[in-house]
């Protein structure tokens, strides 16, 4: 929801505090359900994923989430899918030259980024997707390999 | 890599050869041996013909004779279809202009990307623009699937890949890396404004060796843009040119404000154009006094001329200017060129 992504954004701070003491629980529930049910459950949980990243982000599915480093905008909204901007063509006002009614999500981003503690992130190098990851759920991918 | 030295010598060069590449330098071009040759340097571009024929890239480039150091072939401008980039680039080296060729990731998938970036090195292309590109809804095929794959920093690291690892992003080897003087742009005059040299810094570490800019209107905003990038010391070894533009009227200035993205002209210039007795005399003048200005800063290593529909002026802009002091950039020597028009 786009007035959701904008509050989102407006609170990344928070978001960060919450993502920062949730995550590690979360991964450790997301490691023990994988043990135990295997693959079983992966669908339920890319759907809850989806929801909820999906009603406060706008969530794209990437598979590759980087939320955390782009001050809660998520760059999978930008109309290309840019993963280190923002582009040269923002309007004068921070709204996208593709969707004018939409603020430019890598000004929101920078925005967002420079709220958090660890904002600084935003200035890391980020190498496209991996294609093959798209809907499929970041929590599970970092529960299983990290 | 270049010829052994001795045949240079003993033989001459042919201007569509490679030069032999210098120590320190990642190309063999003209380009960057200017550049690092701590020249100011001029580049232009030319747009790619709505045509099959060869020789209206020949008569375009033709008009830059001596008076810049590269020509940006753009790729699809504005998402428009024209002649391709890396075809452009082919028929300029073969009479030995150096030009550089502009990538976007609009229409190209990595795969074709990488095959395209080899194949340019192959045909004696040694200068490349990584951009992201315009949408396609900017362009007159707005039903056409975006790709969008890379964007222009992912793509730096994807030449670089090629250069330097001699490898494909897949890890296969190369037997040979293209050299590549690998170039990025910027664009100092939109929001966010205050983050805009965290991002020139990204498109360096990534591995920009040269950055383009934006048409530039606003010189305080350049001013303290630059002086942001110096201090963080990106200036140093690498080189940034700022783009100028030559506006024909009041009317295109605030045609191209209002529809192009990313062109921000103040409401001064605006105003100057409307007032003038000849407005087109007036929007070179503009430019001839920008770019002495903007040579001026500190950390500027040259001026990129984009005069779309104006090409005949540049070397007017660039003459009256002066930033070239006494220097002439190579030109071929005549220009009877013709290599056939296809039938």
């Amino acid at each position: 929801m786009y007035r959701a992504r904008l509050w989102s954004v407006r609170h990344s701070r928070g978001l960060e505090i919450i993502y920062n003491a949730v995550n590690p629980a979360l991964l450790s529930i997301l490691r023990g359900i994988n043990k135990i049910f295997g693959r079983h459950l992966d669908r339920p949980v890319t759907a809850l994923e989806a929801m909820t990243k999906g009603f406060l982000f706008d969530c794209q599915m990437c598979g590759d989430c980087i939320l955390s480093k782009t001050g809660m905008s998520c760059p999978m909204n930008c109309p290309k899918t840019i993963r280190n901007g923002p582009c040269g063509g923002v309007r004068e006002n921070g709204m996208c030259e593709v969707k004018p009614d939409m603020r430019c999500v890598w000004v929101e981003a920078w925005n967002g980024a420079a709220r958090m503690k660890d904002g600084g992130a935003i200035k890391d190098i980020q190498f496209a997707v991996d294609y093959r990851d798209s809907g499929s759920s970041a929590w599970l991918r970092l529960a299983r390999n990290g | 890599m270049g010829k052994p030295t001795n045949i240079t010598a003993e033989y001459g060069l042919n201007p569509g050869d490679p030069l032999p590449q210098l120590a320190g330098h990642v190309s063999h071009g003209r380009f960057e041996r200017v550049l690092r040759a701590g020249h100011f340097a001029i580049t232009t571009e030319i747009a790619p013909p709505d045509s099959a024929d060869p020789d209206e890239i020949l008569k375009r480039a033709h008009l830059f004779d001596g008076y810049v150091d590269a020509i940006n072939a753009t790729d699809g401008s504005g998402a428009h279809c024209h002649m391709s980039s890396l075809a452009v680039c082919a028929i300029l080296t073969r009479i030995g202009y150096s030009p550089v060729i502009q990538v976007s990731c609009r229409d190209r998938n990595r795969i074709a990307i990488q095959g395209d970036v080899l194949g340019a090195a192959a045909l004696g292309v040694t200068n490349l623009l990584c951009l992201t590109g315009d949408d396609v809804s900017a362009g007159d095929h707005p039903e056409a699937k975006p790709v969008f794959d890379l964007d222009s920093i992912s793509l730096l690291q994807t030449v670089r890949t090629l250069r330097d690892e001699q490898r494909f992003l897949s890890g296969r080897a190369l037997d040979t890396s293209p050299s590549l003087f690998m170039g990025a742009t910027i664009n100092p005059f939109v929001p966010p404004v205050e983050n805009r040299v965290d991002q020139l810094a990204k498109k360096i570490e990534a591995g920009a060796d040269f950055i383009q800019s934006q048409y530039c209107f606003d010189l305080d905003l350049l001013k303290s843009f630059m002086a942001q990038a110096v201090d963080l010391g990106l200036t140093e070894r690498r080189f940034i040119l700022i783009g100028v533009g030559v506006l024909a009227s009041a009317r295109t200035a605030q045609w191209l404000r209002d529809n192009v993205p990313g062109v921000h002209i103040p409401d001064t210039i605006i105003h100057r154009l409307d007032a003038a007795k000849d407005p087109k005399q007036e929007g070179r003048n503009i430019c001839v006094e920008l770019m002495q200005q903007i040579k001026e800063i500190n950390g500027i290593s040259g001026i990129h001329v984009m005069a779309y529909r104006q090409e005949k002026y540049v070397a007017d802009v660039v003459k009256r200017s002066g930033v070239l002091g006494t220097r002439q950039p190579w030109a071929p020597e005549q220009m009877e060129t013709s290599i056939g028009t296809v039938s």
